[in-house]
């Protein structure tokens, strides 16, 4: 992980601290935006895409390459190119609805369906792009606001302000919006809303493609905070289920809240015991919250 | 055929094989053999739980390093010959497929699939940090000089302990398939909740084809350190067993034995060729399009395909 430079004459002084707990919650909005998008297919479709990070590390080398050939800003060009995302998601769950969900063979069928979508992704992405870190060129990627003794890195803050904007607008749009409760529905009882003479699979496909299109744009949060390799997605496979486990499922400020727990724990956990424990603790805390606690730290 | 006249078969045919394969005088035959076996291996043991069950292990590479990673541990600590590291490696794999269980098979199925995937990081994540085993460097362990049974390399006596393990894996997984346990963990997969009404003791049950598959999935990596002399973690914790271990079920047919070793062998064979004639990513690139076609288009494999074939001769005989 490179996020951090480790600290290693262990001086545990307050700046450091407030230091560790600044990079945490920054990178906790990032999280939230990787997450966001498992919480809705997983938490409210019960849809487990864990092809997910699959699809984050896609739009991670969509906004390198844009990036690299016109020069224009990868978060910019995330957003612009998110419709492709989610006339994509909307193809891959109409053949996870008509290959496994149709047929209830969701349980074992489409968890494979979804791992091996996930292989084949990583594996073209190295066929591709090689297995060479990619970075991008922003205008904010090398400077540093300090406050006092407190910094704040703007290839983390900016990512984090666009993140945190995205998730609190999806919570507005699931709450306020004719479509956003209907999936809300469909996450309660999808019976009761095909009585009301809505059809779910649509509902589903609308919002599951809505998920994917919260992919590609984290895609381009991750290659502004840290250079992409097509195999690292995999360690964001446990860090989003573990965000949505965490925050209960298919609860979106409950992922919020648990994205910043968890940016926070990785974040003390690499400034005190080093970088290359981080990436256990998010599979550390999904191990012992489904172990204890499997309803989620914020659920009822 | 009852189990002992089964396993007396299945190891007299793998004693045939082991000694007459080393006639061949090709030595690439044995590399590409050994790989081919091990995923027999693995494919078998991943079948007890998640075909006789249904619950999905994503964790494969995490077992089978456990097991590389015993040996490493043992050979550092003791200089432990392979009689004894095979077994440890199984009790410690074993172990932790009883642990992972015990914490996540109570949940729904996703649950213990997404634990079972994060087992894998953090073991990972654990041996990169264990500099005894050499962390991320990597370890060397030596292959022995002295080979028994007049072998000319050490390479032919792991092809031939593969073969036996490959025995040993169909035994168990045939023996359990057609025991009253099997009868019971297929009544998990077809209808758990209505399985545990009638009194079939689930949780413990799929507690032990945990241990069970796991157990196995360990004893396949505990020769990985000698088959090429140098072991580091990303290489045992390839993310390539995991995807081989559910793929070649599902393309086999996961209601039998028969079907991982069926789906092993062929899909192994392809991947020997064309990692030799193409590309190593090429090859994980078909594996992958391979087990979406099938789990889309083919869901029982290709004894679903025989079952089916044989259904319709029946019926065309009867009418």
């Amino acid at each position: 992980m490179s996020f951090w430079g480790h600290v290693s004459g262990m001086e545990i002084s307050t700046s450091l601290l407030f230091n560790a707990i600044i990079a945490g919650l920054l990178l906790g909005g990032f999280y939230a935006a990787v997450s966001v998008g498992v919480s809705i297919s997983f938490g409210m479709l019960d849809v487990v895409n864990i092809a997910h990070p699959a699809f984050i590390l896609l739009g991670s080398y969509i906004a390198y390459y844009v990036n690299s050939q016109l020069g224009f800003d990868p978060i910019v060009v995330s957003l612009v190119l998110s419709p492709l995302f989610f006339l994509l998601g909307m193809a891959l769950y109409r053949v996870y609805y008509l290959c496994f969900e149709k047929r209830g063979q969701e349980a074992l069928r489409g968890l494979a369906f979804f791992f091996g979508i996930l292989f084949i992704t990583e594996v073209a992405l190295i066929l591709v792009f090689g297995v060479d870190y990619r970075t991008v060129q922003t205008v904010y990627a090398d400077t540093t606001l300090r406050l006092g003794e407190l910094d704040f890195p703007l290839r983390l803050v900016v990512p984090f302000l666009v993140s945190v904007a995205m998730v609190v607008g999806l919570q507005l749009y699931f709450t306020h919006t004719f479509f956003g409760r209907a999936v809300l529905a469909v996450a309660q009882d999808p019976l009761a809303l095909r009585l009301m003479g809505v059809n779910p699979v649509r509902v589903k496909e609308l919002a599951f493609a809505l998920s994917i299109a919260t992919a590609g744009v984290a895609g381009a949060f991750l290659i502004v905070i840290q250079p992409v390799q097509p195999s690292i997605g995999r360690e964001y496979i446990g860090l989003t289920f573990a965000v949505c486990v965490l925050g209960g499922m298919g609860s979106i400020w409950g992922t919020l809240l648990g994205a910043f727990v968890l940016g926070l724990a990785e974040s003390f956990t690499s400034t005190f015991f080093g970088p290359s424990w981080a990436p256990a603790v998010s599979f550390g805390l999904l191990l012992l919250t489904l172990a204890f606690r499997p309803s989620g730290l914020f659920g009822r | 055929m009852s189990n002992r006249t089964f396993a007396l078969v299945a190891f007299t045919v793998a004693l045939a094989i082991a000694a007459g394969c080393q006639l061949i005088p090709n030595e690439y035959f044995f590399s590409a053999a050994y790989t081919v076996l091990l995923y027999v291996i693995l494919a078998t043991a991943w079948n007890i739980l998640g075909g006789y069950t249904g619950y999905v292990n994503f964790g494969s590479a995490a077992f089978f390093a456990i097991g590389a990673y015993t040996t490493v541990a043992l050979y550092y600590a003791f200089k432990a010959p392979l009689l004894i590291t095979v077994p440890a490696g199984m009790v410690v794999a074993g172990l932790a497929g009883l642990g992972l269980g015990y914490l996540t098979l109570r949940l729904r199925g996703v649950f213990f699939a997404i634990a079972s995937l994060a087992l894998a990081v953090m073991l990972y994540v654990c041996v990169v940090n264990w500099t005894f085993v050499g962390g991320a460097r990597g370890a060397y362990v030596l292959q022995p000089e002295e080979i028994p049974f007049g072998l000319p390399r050490y390479i032919h006596l792991l092809f031939a302990v593969k073969v036996m393990m490959a025995a040993a894996a169909l035994v168990v997984a045939r023996a359990i398939e057609t025991s009253t346990i099997g009868r019971g963990l297929a009544a998990i997969r077809d209808d758990e909740v209505a399985a545990e009404a009638a009194g079939v003791p689930t949780l413990r049950l799929k507690i032990f084809s945990a241990a069970v598959s796991g157990a196995l999935m360990g004893m396949a990596g505990t020769t990985f350190p000698y088959y090429l002399s140098y072991i580091e973690p990303s290489s045992a914790f390839s993310l390539t067993y995991a995807v081989n271990s559910i793929a070649m079920p599902l393309i086999g047919g996961m209601m039998s034995w028969i079907g991982p070793l069926i789906g092993a062998v062929l899909l192994g064979s392809v991947q020997q060729f064309v990692q030799v004639t193409i590309s190593s990513a090429w090859n994980l690139l078909i594996v992958g399009v391979l087990l979406v076609a099938f789990v889309t288009l083919a869901p029982n494999g290709i004894m679903g395909w025989v079952g089916a074939w044989r259904q319709r001769r029946g019926r065309g005989a009867k009418g």
